[in-house]
């Protein structure tokens, strides 16, 4: 590598080593071929060694390790084969953390892409405050995530301000995150508000995008407002539904703190979703081997549901970039 | 879709408006008047939109209780390190990935793309080891060196990347003909021109590294060393019941700051996530 030294004239800002300061197209072995694969190995290095130390390393070691029984107190850690792959399968608590995960990841997805769809549609009208309005629905976005969830968790208690609120109308509410189905709906409802105003930033960017000559020809034609919607707007901005869909489903699998600080995964078990549950066993039960377990089935899951995902994108995306 | 609405459309498009903003504003204003709202009117009913008395004594109890003025400079130190190291990390190689043409470019691209698909909750287990036979854990460089280098990072990179691809090339050819190096050229040409896509990718980098949750309770022990959202939720008392004022007021001091900027630079923020990166 002493090739590396050869070039290095100091100019102010310029770094030594991607041969700064050699002139263009130099004959020799010292060739713009050669200096441009030198610096873009350079230029990526950080973030290649990073990924490889940091994602594609513990990836495999998750996978080893599921092969293992590690106990931290004793500091043991022993091959036991795949026990605890059958201990995954005949693990009862299982088929309801993963039937709390679906219902979670599916009414979140719903939730979120319906009402962030419907207020970028409100926000793209002639109308003045708009940017006032796009501004109160993003706000929640820069709120920091545990002081959103405990003020919530505050406004749901019993005697909080939501049933405060519904008090004054006369109406009477339940005790939100003590029952199994209003817990996970009051979970569902506080993650959503929070982060709608991304993917409703998003859309309003593909809107703003869709010709406004195509709604005044269906107008000609006589198409209503929701026949407009769904034969121009949806089509249009459909490679932005997906991208929002593909982030939305696998930031739904990963909802961690709300839970935590909200319900941690109760009443009974009934917000106990799959990121929830690997660390209660990793990390209280102390159960790495199988907490490790838990994350390989966690990582097939996202990489199925984006893959399934994005094959469907040919059945229903109008058109690629 | 954007013909004139009448007056009758536009005042039901507000009154509509005004109602679906309720559950994003009321929150916020209901932490910020409940924290200085004495304990007993906490839960009163029916409740009290605007404070009758205010008082700051929960305020002080937060400092009090915790070293929470060490926990707030945990915080924004880490958050800062963080978004000037997955800046400068990911503006290399989005930068190399999108204009510099070398062998083996496509490979390494999709190597390093692996990290968008793996939810950070996947890898804990293993990287505390890692940082545990380290002698990292119960220190912040675990909170520091996975985001800048691992995961989190692909994403600032990956939009990095398709913001120079879409940059037109000429003026870097320009630069190239005159000797400037590739350093020089990314340093001086390129990175200038990068500044929504670097604004995007400082927002979104700073806001992830604050919300962190996870990793610090399971990398950090000492209360000394912990981060805000950790912090906010060991306001308890001797029963484990959430002391709901002094709890308030330190999510409102850790939420506040943030969401002043945020308004005051609200343009820079939507726009820059909009309409860089994320759309292409």
């Amino acid at each position: 590598m002493s090739v590396l030294t050869r070039d290095t004239a100091g100019r102010a800002g310029d770094r030594p080593a991607p041969g700064g300061a050699a002139p263009p197209g130099r004959r020799g072995w010292w060739t713009t071929r050669r200096r441009d694969q030198l610096a873009g190995l350079l230029f990526i290095a950080p973030q290649l060694v990073g990924s490889v130390l940091f994602v594609l390393i513990p990836l495999g070691l998750v996978v080893w390790y599921s092969l293992h029984e590690w106990n931290v107190l004793a500091d043991t850690f022993e091959f036991v084969g795949a026990d605890n792959y059958r201990a995954m399968a005949g693990d009862p608590n299982l088929p309801s953390v993963l039937w709390v995960t679906a219902l979670f990841s599916v009414g979140l997805v719903a939730f979120n892409l319906s009402l962030a769809l419907l207020l970028a549609v409100l926000l793209n009208q002639r109308l003045r405050g708009t940017v006032l309005f796009r501004t109160l629905f993003f706000s929640p976005v820069v709120v920091s995530l545990v002081a959103w969830t405990i003020v919530w968790g505050f406004l749901l208690q019993d005697n909080g301000g939501v049933n405060g609120l519904l008090g004054t109308l006369g109406l009477d509410g339940p005790n939100w995150l003590r029952g199994d189905t209003t817990a996970l709906l009051s979970v569902i409802v506080v993650q959503v508000v929070k982060n709608v105003g991304l993917n409703m930033v998003l859309f309003l960017a593909a809107l703003q995008g869709v010709p406004a000559e195509l709604y005044e020809a269906a107008r000609v034609e006589g198409a209503n407002a929701w026949t407009r919607f769904r034969r121009i707007t949806v089509p249009l901005i459909s490679p932005t539904i997906l991208l929002t869909s593909i982030i939305t489903v696998v930031g739904s699998l990963q909802v961690f703190a709300q839970i935590a600080v909200l319900t941690q995964g109760g009443p009974g078990t009934s917000t106990t979703v799959l990121v929830y549950y690997l660390y209660q066993r990793a990390f209280q039960f102390h159960q790495f081997g199988y907490g490790a377990t838990l994350s390989v089935l966690l990582f097939l899951i996202v990489l199925a549901l984006t893959v399934v995902q994005w094959r469907m994108r040919r059945r229903w995306v109008f058109h690629e970039q | 879709m954007n013909s004139r609405l009448s007056a009758r459309a536009k005042v039901g498009l507000y009154g509509v408006l005004c109602l679906l903003a309720v559950p994003f504003v009321f929150p916020t204003w209901w932490m910020v008047t409940s924290s200085v709202k004495p304990v007993r009117d906490i839960f009163a009913f029916p409740p009290s939109l605007i404070p009758t008395e205010a008082s700051l004594s929960a305020y002080r109890r937060v400092f009090e209780l915790q070293p929470f003025a060490q926990q707030y400079v945990n915080s924004a130190y880490i958050a800062a390190v963080v978004t000037v190291g997955t800046l400068a990390v990911s503006a290399l190689a989005g930068y190399a990935f999108a204009r510099i043409r070398f062998r083996g470019q496509q490979v390494l691209f999709v190597v390093v793309l692996v990290g968008l698909l793996i939810p950070s909750e996947v890898t804990i287990v293993p990287l505390f080891r890692m940082f545990h036979s380290w002698g990292m854990v119960d220190t912040h460089w675990p909170l520091i060196l996975v985001p800048i280098l691992g995961a989190p990072s692909v994403l600032a990179t990956f939009i990095m990347r398709q913001f120079f691809i879409a940059l037109p090339g000429e003026l870097e050819e320009a630069a190239r003909v005159d000797g400037l190096g590739r350093f020089a050229t990314f340093w001086r040409i390129a990175l200038p021109l990068a500044r929504p896509a670097l604004g995007a990718v400082a927002i979104f980098t700073f806001l992830h590294s604050w919300n962190l949750y996870l990793e610090p309770i399971v990398f950090l022990s000492s209360p000394e060393k912990f981060t805000l959202p950790q912090a906010l939720t060991q306001f308890v008392d001797a029963y484990g019941g959430p002391m709901w004022d002094v709890q308030l007021s330190a999510a409102s001091m850790t939420a506040i700051p943030v969401l002043v900027i945020f308004v005051i630079a609200q343009r820079q923020f939507i726009e820059g996530l909009a309409h860089t990166g994320l759309k292409g």
